[in-house]
């Protein structure tokens, strides 16, 4: 990427020798971001929904604006469509709790093995707690979803599938379209866990064909503790609250409390509020680039990568080969070398990878890994950051042995 | 660019590659498995004891040259322990890594950790064998004494 984008990320201005390559797991801030949260908790700061005094009508404006944002940013029908949260964790928890409250025993949902610990946990605590069948799309060989099992894992006790829209390991890309007309046919609801998707480029829930949609600011050039939950209108109409207390009532007395309509029925407590106004910031950033030259070029420096790797002996890629089928994350295994050890002499080469099992251990094991190293791509990277990982894995193998 | 890190030395990559203790034992009065939830390392250590006394230890280490090496460590220097032994190695371990405390005297090979002060992230690849023996341990102990 050209340094004139690099620069409009603060850390990666202020850190020029920094090959950082664990986008996936946190995304740099954008200055506008970071200045959009400076100047709300200097000028603005209050709290929202509760004052009438002038400050709490501007921090009150300032985090509805953040609303339309991340509506234009999803191309939601609707503001009252987007639930702040304090990430995709708590986004998928709250549709755990309450879409999960109006299943009952017997009712299936079904998710993928390759789902990040925090889209497969909560559906086993549903399970335990309503009794629901807990379905698993299994994945190929190149971790994608295999969904030529869906017909056998679909039917009318079907309510909801929950996956990802593309995996935090293998980067592979969930085939949404087909996964949507076979939900459509027996009546399921589609969740997709866009916190890896996100980054690369705004999305378009009403094309998508999905009913909720969550994702997590930080990787999207954004601020930390904030997140957005997009729902249907009308599901969320019909959803109990998850989390209870001030904002999300309507009336409370000694014996019984109504609640607010969405989305602060789903805004318990003070929400994160400059934290949304520089999440609002950053979308309204990404939706003013071009995504498609953004793609290409992720694209570019995805393939310039796998093939440097392929040329490693005794590497294992993980996941597709074919960058098209990905998103711009790579894992990989090398034979011997454990990923910790690996990401610990690159860290003294200025490169920055996660090691690990990702927090997704069931996908790990579905490709017969227990842990791996992962670099991620982003919009701020270039060939120069390949090509260091190219030198430095070759340093630290040498250095391991 | 840094060419070097002297967090892997020989000595920790010869430790690691020994695997001392590395197995299971036929009998065993406690064992304890221990993940690192961090990475998934998992370390499972087995005891056999006598007079309050480590006889034999044995363990199934999967994690880093700094997790293997430590285990390998615990392999060849446990036997002839009690519990309160292995604690006070423990803490000396964890001292040296947290607290710039010195090398626990009793087992010099620790020293080879020390670089690993400056990565925290580290320390509970270090520990996780320590704190399986210590898992292990307590279970003999329940098992021969029913205390908790």
């Amino acid at each position: 990427m050209s340094a004139s984008l690099r620069d409009e990320f603060p850390l990666l201005a202020a850190a020029p020798q920094l090959h950082y390559l664990d986008s996936a797991a946190t995304a740099q801030i954008h200055r506008l971001a970071l200045d959009a949260v400076v100047r709300h908790e200097t000028t603005r700061r209050a709290n929202v929904s509760r004052g009438t005094y002038r400050l709490a009508e501007a921090a009150d404006l300032a985090y509805e604006q953040a609303r339309q944002t991340a509506a234009r940013f999803l191309n939601a029908n609707s503001a009252d469509e987007i639930i702040f949260t304090s990430g995709a964790t708590a986004s998928l928890n709250l549709v755990a709790h309450a879409f999960g409250n109006t299943l009952k025993a017997g009712d299936r949902v079904l998710i993928s093995v390759a789902e990040h610990h925090s889209n497969f946990v909560p559906w086993q605590m549903l399970r335990a707690r309503k009794g629901i069948e807990l379905g698993l799309i299994p994945v190929t060989a190149s971790g994608q979803l295999d969904l030529a099992r869906l017909p056998e894992l679909i039917d009318r006790k079907c309510r909801l599938i929950a996956v990802t829209h593309c995996s935090n390991v293998t980067g592979a890309r969930t085939d949404v379209a087909a996964l949507v007309a076979a939900a459509r046919k027996v009546g399921a609801k589609v969740l997709l866990d866009g916190a890896q998707a996100v980054q690369h480029g705004p999305q378009d829930v009403r094309a998508l064909g999905i009913d909720f949609y969550a994702f997590s600011g930080h990787k999207c050039f954004g601020p930390g503790g904030v997140g957005v939950l997009w729902g249907k209108g009308e599901l969320l109409a019909a959803m109990p609250p998850f989390l209870t207390g001030g904002g999300m009532i309507g009336e409370v007395t000694p014996q019984a409390s109504t609640w607010a309509a969405p989305p602060q029925r789903f805004e318990a407590g003070t929400p994160p509020i400059a934290q949304a106004v520089g999440l609002a910031a950053a979308l309204e950033w990404m939706v003013g680039q071009s995504w498609p030259q953004i793609h290409a070029r992720e694209g570019r420096l995805c393939e310039l990568l796998i093939e440097g790797l392929l040329r490693i002996p005794g590497l294992r890629l993980l996941g597709p080969e074919a960058s098209a089928a990905r998103a711009p994350i790579v894992s990989f295994e090398v034979a011997g070398q454990h990923p910790h050890d690996i990401c610990q002499v690159l860290d003294a080469h200025n490169l920055a990878l996660r090691g690990g099992h990702h927090c997704a251990q069931p996908l790990m094991a579905a490709l017969g890994a227990e842990v791996c190293t992962r670099a991620s791509i982003a919009l701020y990277n270039d060939e120069a950051d390949i090509q260091a990982l190219l030198d430095g894995l070759g340093f630290a193998l040498r250095e391991l042995a | 660019m840094n060419e070097g890190n002297s967090l892997y030395q020989d000595a920790i990559k010869q430790f690691a590659q020994a695997a001392h203790g590395h197995g299971q034992l036929a009998a065993a009065a406690g064992e304890a498995k221990l993940d690192n939830p961090l990475c998934g390392d998992r370390v499972g250590v087995q005891v056999a004891v006598a007079s309050d006394h480590i006889t034999a230890i044995a363990h199934e280490t999967r994690g880093c040259l700094l997790c293997r090496a430590a285990a390998s460590v615990m392999g060849l220097r446990a036997v002839g322990q009690d519990e309160a032994g292995i604690e006070a190695i423990t803490a000396g371990l964890e001292g040296m890594l947290k607290n710039e405390a010195p090398v626990p005297a009793a087992w010099p090979e620790l020293s080879m950790f020390e670089p690993a002060r400056a990565y925290p992230s580290r320390h509970r690849c270090v520990l996780l064998p320590f704190r399986a023996l210590l898992a292990a341990l307590l279970e003999s102990r329940r098992s021969r004494h029913g205390d908790i």
